[in-house]
């Protein structure tokens, strides 16, 4: 069984068992790998994807072309997969799988500030001063994480950051941040491994007069980070970052040539610490492998989508093509592992962009009228969600918009979690999942 | 009309209110400066703590709540060498204080701290970090800019004179290394809107980011408000020079430079209904010529002006800013969020400190002197039955009648590792050096947002990174190496009584005396480690107390 868990054993009542035997302490060894029950990872496997284009993407160029618009810009749409459902040219790839997805073209949101819109999109919440929300991969740590007793990694990883905080939810699910490359700094080494148990035992006697001091929260949200910590230093589970690690008894093999060139990355790439080849599909191999042994949460960074100059050839020569790969082989991945069904999509940033084109050849913020993606996780896959204008400047008059809370609760609805959930702030005040958002309705008939 | 970045947001219009409205909305809600008008003869330090005392505690009367108790000089002296020089106290150092019996040794302190190199060193990194970043953003001399900082704060330049450089700084970024804050901002070419954006809400508290597209959605402030300010920057010009590397032939980046061009008339901005509207360099309603050149430096004579009797913003900014980095919170919520939908907590404490601040010549570190001087900075961080509800990290209202825990920055945990473990005294290269090694090691927290402000996120504070950083780091194991002139090392072999040592583990990681039950606990887990494990006994006491809960924090 793990240490330090939290949840299962109490680390106090775990050190009374070892002062009966502190004459050995150095040398007992109670790192043992523990060999995780798939089955019982198995059990509770929803999870969520979340990809998050960083800087404001151009929707109107990607999910919601206006051809005949002055505001239409340079790209053409295309049949998708999804009867009556087109998308931009330059995501073909994707079209082929887009019955397993589904666009949603009247988000309106009104916050197109990059720190306010980051904020907005994540937790449901519009920033407040005196309360920090969750974000929404902390809600899921909360409420389906916790209750994985075999999990002994973090249950919402972030992979290349800016996801946001836990909020009142508490730092045991604040987002665990790692870059694409999965590597973990400052891992122990074996030698610090054997002197963890003698440390810790140390560390438990010096920190408990302290939380009893009465000085807030924080020394105890401390001990809980560091539970974390140890958690993930000692588990085999962490062989899921790496994708060129096998865990036979978690279900992760080394991942083929054919599996990387698929995400895009360069033959023999994965290594740790090499870099190159394609972020964004290793971090989504990543993803996979990390929803496999059950985390139930993994958000994944790509960012430059800021696009104020020239945004028609950065699209068509640089991101569309990383996004369409990364997007495709996600899905097909899924998809052949049967994973899909489980899996919830999602693809958003913090707002899109203006429909009118400015001077320098791009597009500037806009929150009125853009569009979000979201798929799998067994939801009624493949439409189009809304509509905006001919122009794309509004939300088109017989169709409803959407704010971020109702995206995460279809995602919400997807896994499992009651849509009457109700977290408590600091002060008391009661705050409705996903700010009270409601799923969308075509998707979950 | 060039281009800009623009945000639009679906807000309705708010009525308009003029500019010299709004500051006086700021400036006097409630009752000011009870006494005395601000342009007299500096006070002396006393009677403005005594002033600040006996206002925080009508804040307690008001709030039917009591102050905790005194914090006992260990506490005190952790705490105040964290917040003045950024790192904790060395084992003589807290020996040497608390073992000083004078009456008035606090105030000593406090002054020969604000005097020290060490606080030179602090605060030119919490100033470059506010105006560059912890990541150095492209074509920015983080040399330039600490020393820049390094200069004022070692020479105790008055504020509103390093304001003006900043705002004002023209040339070669490591001749004036003040133009990188300049050149920090202007990452995109955006028609100074970041430049604009990030100096009002730094030195004015001011968040006027959302008016450039329209009305602030929560009080008075115009859209127009925000070109204005924006036209005084229309003048500001980067220049990247290349040179050609003599080895490759090929061309690599040289020095930045910041020039004034001419530029005059007015700014032209769109409003959401898609009317244009101009806007003149005007600040709280005071016009330049809109052909004046340099239309900078006369931004700066306004900033600083004081003729009509009302306190300077950049003055009530920077003072509600220093009371934030002791107590943990300012007056107001944001700290840089001030303005007439954001009123004060404290206004009288507020608006004496900040027109004391002026009459002495923006002297920072008597600012520093006050604020850390009066009562409720000397108190224990421990809630007490009565002021439970005292919470700001729950939401609530400050009050200040217990310190608040704050985590230690970054900065201040890596200085305070290297002083736990004595490794200053090895005296390790020089300071550009050290500012290296310290930067080198800060970047695996640091999180760049690709985006037109510029952000930056931290993985640092309190997240499972730190944890692994803190058990298993290279700065960890020196920190608790046993080798020949360590801390550790002088701490284990030299002679005396077990007790002792252990007592100097813990002052010297946690600037306290262990208790009795503490030294008893910690003797039993060292005999357990046999007579073969002493050193290795010792290493982990001490590497328990450095990863403890009551190192990490500042308390």
């Amino acid at each position: 069984m793990p240490i330090w868990n939290n949840y299962g054993m109490d680390r106090r009542h775990f050190m009374q068992h070892m002062a009966t035997a502190a004459a050995t302490i150095p040398a007992m060894n109670f790192l043992s790998h523990v060999q995780a029950n798939s089955a019982t990872v198995k059990a509770n496997n929803k999870a969520c994807i979340l990809m998050w284009m960083s800087g404001g993407p151009p929707t109107i160029d990607i999910w919601d072309l206006k051809p005949g618009s002055k505001n239409g810009g340079e790209f053409q749409p295309i049949d998708t997969a999804a009867s009556g459902v087109q998308i931009s040219e330059h995501m073909p790839e994707t079209a082929k799988v887009f019955d397993n997805l589904n666009v949603v073209r009247s988000m309106s949101t009104r916050e197109a500030d990059h720190g306010r819109g980051r904020y907005y999109m994540h937790t449901g919440y519009v920033p407040n001063p005196t309360v920090t929300h969750p974000t929404f991969g902390s809600v899921v740590s909360y409420e389906v994480g916790r209750h994985r007793k075999a999990l002994e990694i973090p249950s919402f990883v972030s992979i290349g950051g800016g996801s946001g905080q836990a909020g009142f939810l508490g730092m045991s699910h604040a987002p665990f941040v790692v870059g694409s490359d999965g590597q973990i700094r400052n891992a122990p080494s074996e030698e610090a491994k054997e002197r963890l148990p003698g440390r810790l035992e140390m560390l438990a006697a010096v920190e408990s007069n302290f939380i009893k001091s009465q000085r807030g929260e924080l020394p105890q949200a401390h001990k809980d980070v560091y539970s974390s910590a140890v958690n993930l230093m000692t588990s085999n589970q962490m062989a899921a970052f790496n994708v060129n690690k096998a865990d036979a008894s978690l279900g992760l093999e080394v991942e083929s040539e054919a599996t990387k060139a698929m995400y895009n990355m360069p033959a023999g790439g994965g290594g740790m610490g090499m870099g190159g080849g394609n972020g964004f599909g290793q971090s989504l191999l990543m993803a996979r492998r990390l929803v496999q042994v059950g985390v139930p949460f993994v958000e994944v960074d790509l960012g430059g989508w800021d696009l104020h100059n020239d945004v028609f050839n950065t699209l068509k020569n640089q991101r569309l093509p990383v996004l369409d790969r990364g997007i495709s082989a996600l899905v097909a991945d899924l998809k052949q592992r049967n994973m899909l069904d489980d899996v919830t999509i999602v693809w958003m940033g913090e707002f899109g962009r203006t429909p009118r084109i400015n001077q320098n050849v791009g597009r500037d913020h806009w929150a009125a009228s853009w569009s979000t993606m979201i798929g799998g996780g067994g939801l009624k896959n493949g439409q189009a969600i809304g509509a905006t204008d001919a122009d794309g400047t509004r939300v088109a008059d017989n169709s409803k918009a959407y704010l971020p809370g109702d995206i995460w609760a279809t995602v919400a609805y997807a896994m499992g979690i009651p849509l009457n959930t109700v977290h408590t702030s600091k002060r008391g005040r009661p705050m409705k999942l996903a700010n009270g958002g409601t799923p969308i309705q075509e998707l979950i008939g | 009309m060039s281009f800009v970045p623009r945000w639009t947001m679906g807000r309705p219009n708010v009525a308009a209110a003029c500019l010299s409205t709004m500051v006086a909305m700021i400036v006097g809600a409630e009752t000011l400066v009870a006494d005395e008008p601000a342009t007299q003869r500096p006070a002396d330090g006393q009677s403005v703590v005594e002033f600040i005392n006996q206002r925080i505690e009508q804040g307690y009367k008001d709030n039917e709540i009591t102050p905790s108790e005194v914090a006992s000089d260990e506490e005190w002296v952790r705490r105040v060498y964290l917040d003045i020089v950024g790192r904790i106290p060395s084992l003589s150092e807290v020996i040497s204080f608390l073992e000083d019996e004078s009456p008035r040794k606090k105030s000593v302190l406090i002054e020969s701290l604000v005097d020290s190199q060490d606080y030179i060193r602090n605060f030119t990194t919490i100033w470059t970090n506010n105006c560059i970043g912890r990541g150095t953003p492209r074509r920015v001399s983080r040399n330039g800019m600490e020393k820049f900082f390094r200069e004022a704060f070692a020479k105790n330049r008055p504020w509103d004179q390093i304001v003006v450089d900043l705002v004002t700084g023209e040339g070669h970024f490591e001749e004036n290394g003040a133009v990188n804050y300049i050149l920090a901002q202007m990452q995109m070419n955006d028609e100074a809107v970041q430049l604009t954006a990030k100096t009002t809400k730094l030195f004015l508290g001011m968040q006027v980011q959302c008016t450039q597209c329209h009305n602030h959605p929560f009080n008075n402030w115009q859209q127009a408000q925000f070109w204005e300010f924006n036209s005084f920057f229309r003048q500001v010009r980067k220049v990247d020079h290349r040179k050609t590397d003599p080895n490759t032939g090929r061309q690599v980046d040289d020095y930045s430079e910041v020039v004034t061009r001419d530029f005059n008339g007015p700014v032209y901005f769109e409003k959401r209904s898609g009317l244009m509207q101009v806007a003149f360099p005007i600040y709280q309603g005071k016009a330049i010529e809109p052909d004046a050149f340099d239309r900078r430096k006369e931004f700066g004579k306004l900033l600083v002006a004081n003729d009509d009797g009302e306190t300077p913003i950049i003055a009530k900014a920077f003072v509600n800013r220093m009371w934030a980095h002791f107590f943990g919170y300012g007056f107001t919520r944001p700290v840089d969020d001030m303005g007439p939908h954001n009123a004060a907590s404290h206004p009288a404490v507020l608006d004496r400190l900040s027109s004391e601040f002026v009459s002495s010549g923006y002297d920072v570190k008597k600012l520093i002197g006050r604020i850390a001087n009066c009562s409720a900075y000397s108190l224990t961080s421990k809630f007490c039955d009565d002021n439970m509800v005292d919470n700001p990290a729950a939401g609530e209202v400050p009050l200040f009648s217990h310190v608040y825990v704050k985590s230690m920055q970054a900065e201040q945990l890596y200085d305070s590792l290297i002083v736990a473990s004595n490794a200053h005294k090895s005296g390790k290269g020089g300071w550009d050096e050290q500012e290296q090694q310290r930067n080198r090691w800060m970047q695996q927290f640091i999180v760049a947002f690709d985006n037109d402000e510029n952000d930056e996120g931290t993985t640092f504070n309190g997240t499972i990174p730190q944890a692994l950083m803190m058990m298993n780091s290279d700065l960890i194991d020196k920190a608790v190496s046993v080798e020949r002139g360590s801390f550790l090392f002088e701490a284990f072999s030299s002679p005396g009584p077990e007790g002792q040592k252990m007592q100097d583990l813990y002052l010297a990681a946690l600037s306290r005396r262990p208790t009795r039950g503490e030294i008893v606990k910690a003797q039993q887990l060292v005999k357990a480690y046999g007579p073969n494990g002493k050193a290795n006994a010792y290493q982990d006491l001490f590497w328990a107390l450095l990863n403890s809960n009551e190192f990490i924090f500042v308390h």
